[in-house]
């Protein structure tokens, strides 16, 4: 077990993955002589060359398809987008190509293509650097969806990615990169599917991803300190397809939900997870669910407008607090 | 050339033709659903260039006007029909459709509706085909109108730069749906479009198959030994509607009948009579063999077939899991 930052455990999944199969490659913008925006490819391109860490043009939406073209005839690119709001531009290949082509060849062609993404607000980037768009990847049908919160998943994560037959995105945080976590030091899979109990607990369950995964476990601590609540903290962590029975499980047992996300609420993770409170363990609950979630607004740039568009820990305890009453 | 080679090349495009004549039948019988876009006209494009490719082996992506692609590539023109009536035995188990054939067995890699959207699959299999280190080139057709995509500046400045192995052919039939070329863009000769990416480059007559031909030799030759991109230009018209909804208002009667004296059946039909490849009887035997053969043997094979069953609708959508995979 070593301790390491969450984007030195993404460069040491695409080392593993690319010293096995020579037809994993990575490419993207900066991310080979440069060694990547967030230093998750550095290293690579000396050891492994130019034909498979290429240093892209600024051309998201095409090196996007060479990726598809190059997943459906059996190699396995990573590709990263430089930040999720460029993502956009790739939305054409992504969803028309890379998310229908094993449905609509009748399963004929696979497509085992791994896009990633660092999502998220960082620190006063503006509006066009802040978008978060997890609701956008996730409403799309044939695409995975996974949100590593640890460096252990940002590991693992991309490891399953990469042996996985399907499109799958990973949206990462520009915040987290230099977060620190064990890894194992033997290789190992986190699953694409299914969620991951991050802390027991009895008397209500927060459901969380990515970096709201840190916000609900620090508000857990102070319920359990100051408050005496016994909060359950769950991983979403696969955001398509989402793991229905492990959400009403959770459910069943602390009867209470509160989902926290960093996006704003219209048509988002916390709409998709009280729906499926709704349709799975509707008599369970004893609480109407509830979100926390940003203002829907773009995100300013101003510090303090900035945080105050974006939720945080305080105001997951609230949200606990007020439900319980106490 | 020999004689039995060009005898068959007549044949592959009278059936082409006769093929998308009767999918037009189809359609108004309302066998076929959803958009239908035929080839008639264009024939010795697709077939000229793949007539000088390894198909089986190179890969070969287009648009949505891919029947003939799609056949010449070597798909089982039953399996085709069977697609296009919507068919559990279709290429693409009827989850495609006419604008989404599929046979990754002949290396047949699709049938796109977004235009444009080709483009950068066709770098990607040359991307994987260089990995490997094999000797296929990847072969992409498209209309003059995908050209003022984004991803057609893109990926030619990439493939260009990457040297990849893709042989791309315009196929400019002058129009994108009803909007003439010279209202669309500036720089019409579409083969000067790739210059400032370094690309080789050609124009030629896409009506008369011993020049597609002739000219899809070198390009083809020159990708498959140079392993970079070249960009060849078939100058071509469609004889029929953009699609089975198009009145056709665009365009004048004159220039549908001039292009029509250059229909590349004719052309080579009157080439072989000439040479006394073939006679007059000959032409029409084979004729009657190919309508024989389309409506006893393939629409009915198509008709015949049973439908996806309801219960497997939402399969495909992912991959199945085999034991011991992750995730
Ligand atoms: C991205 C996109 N925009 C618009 C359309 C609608 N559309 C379908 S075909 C077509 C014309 C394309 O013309 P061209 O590339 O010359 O091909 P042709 O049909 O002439 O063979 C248009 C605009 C589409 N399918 N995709
Ligand atoms: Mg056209």
């Amino acid at each position: 077990m070593a301790e390491m930052m969450y984007w030195q455990g993404i460069l040491r999944a695409h080392d593993e993955e690319m010293a096995r199969d020579p037809l994993v490659f990575a490419m993207g913008e900066d991310i080979g002589v440069a060694g990547g925006t967030y230093k998750a490819t550095s290293g690579l391109f000396a050891k492994y060359g130019e034909q498979r860490v290429i240093d892209t043009p600024i051309s998201e939406n095409s090196y996007t398809g060479i990726g598809v073209g190059a997943a459906m005839i059996g190699a396995r690119p990573i590709v990263e987008i430089m930040s999720v709001n460029f993502a956009w531009l790739a939305m054409d290949q992504l969803m028309n190509n890379a998310a229908k082509i094993h449905y609509m060849s009748g399963g004929r062609i696979r497509c085992p293509f791994v896009m990633r993404v660092p999502g998220g607000t960082a620190h006063q980037l503006g509006a066009q650097h802040s978008a978060r768009m997890e609701k956008v990847f996730m409403g799309i049908s044939g695409l995975r969806v996974v949100t590593p919160a640890t460096p252990r998943d940002a590991y693992g994560l991309l490891k399953s990615a990469v042996r996985c037959d399907d499109p799958v995105v990973i949206i990462e945080h520009e915040s987290m990169y230099n977060l620190k976590g064990e890894i194992p030091d033997e290789e190992f899979f986190t699953p694409l599917e299914g969620v991951e109990v991050m802390r027991p607990g009895k008397d209500v369950s927060i459901f969380a991803y990515n970096i709201s995964v840190h916000w609900a476990l620090d508000a857990a601590q102070k319920l359990a300190q100051d408050y005496g609540i016994d909060a359950e903290v769950v991983d979403l962590r696969a955001l398509k397809p989402m793991d229905r029975a492990g959400i009403a499980a959770s459910v069943r047992k602390t009867h209470r939900a509160v989902v926290v996300e960093e996006d704003e609420a219209p048509v988002g993770v916390g709409s998709e997870v009280v729906a499926i409170l709704n349709e799975e363990c509707f008599f369970d609950l004893d609480a109407a669910p509830v979100r926390v979630h940003a203002l829907d607004v773009p995100i300013p740039y101003n510090r303090h407008l900035e945080k105050a568009a974006i939720p945080n820990a305080g105001e997951v305890v609230a949200a606990v607090r007020k439900m319980l009453g106490r | 050339m020999d004689a039995t080679d060009q005898k068959r090349l007549l044949r592959e495009m009278l059936f082409a033709r006769r093929f998308e004549e009767r999918c037009a039948e189809a359609y108004h019988e309302r066998q076929i659903g959803g958009f239908l876009h035929l080839y008639p006209g264009e024939e010795a494009c697709a077939i000229g260039v793949l007539e000088k490719a390894r198909t089986g082996s190179d890969y070969v992506v287009t648009g949505y006007r891919d029947h003939i692609h799609a056949l010449k590539s070597g798909m089982d023109p039953k399996a085709l029909m069977a697609e296009l009536f919507g068919k559990e035995t279709g290429c693409s188990k009827g989850r495609g459709g006419s604008m989404h054939l599929f046979d990754p067995d002949v290396h047949f890699m699709g049938g796109y509706a977004l235009v444009g959207g080709p483009f950068p699959l066709a770098a990607g299999f040359a991307k994987a085909i260089q990995l490997r280190g094999s000797d296929e080139i990847s072969i992409c057709f498209l209309g003059d109108g995908a050209n003022n995509q984004g991803t057609f500046h893109e990926t030619m400045n990439m493939a260009s730069l990457w040297n990849l192995p893709v042989l791309f052919i315009c196929e400019n039939n002058l129009y994108g749906i009803g909007t003439a070329i010279e209202r669309s863009t500036v720089e019409i000769n579409q083969y000067k479009r790739v210059a400032p990416y370094k690309i080789e480059a050609a124009q030629c007559d896409g009506q008369d198959i011993d020049v597609v031909m002739d000219h899809a030799e070198k390009a083809v030759q020159y990708v498959r030994e140079k392993r970079k991109p070249y960009f060849l230009e078939l100058m071509t018209y469609r004889l029929r509607g953009h699609s089975m909804s198009d009145s056709g208002a665009y365009r004048s009667k004159e220039e549908v009948e001039e292009w029509a004296q250059r229909d590349p059946i004719g052309i080579y039909k009157r080439r072989l009579l000439e040479a006394g490849v073939v006679s007059e009887d000959e032409f029409h035997a084979m004729d009657k063999a190919i309508l024989d053969e389309i409506e006893n043997e393939i629409v009915r094979f198509a008709a015949e077939s049973p439908e996806p069953r309801l219960e497997d609708i939402a399969r495909y959508v992912y991959t199945e899991k085999e034991a011991g995979s992750h995730g």
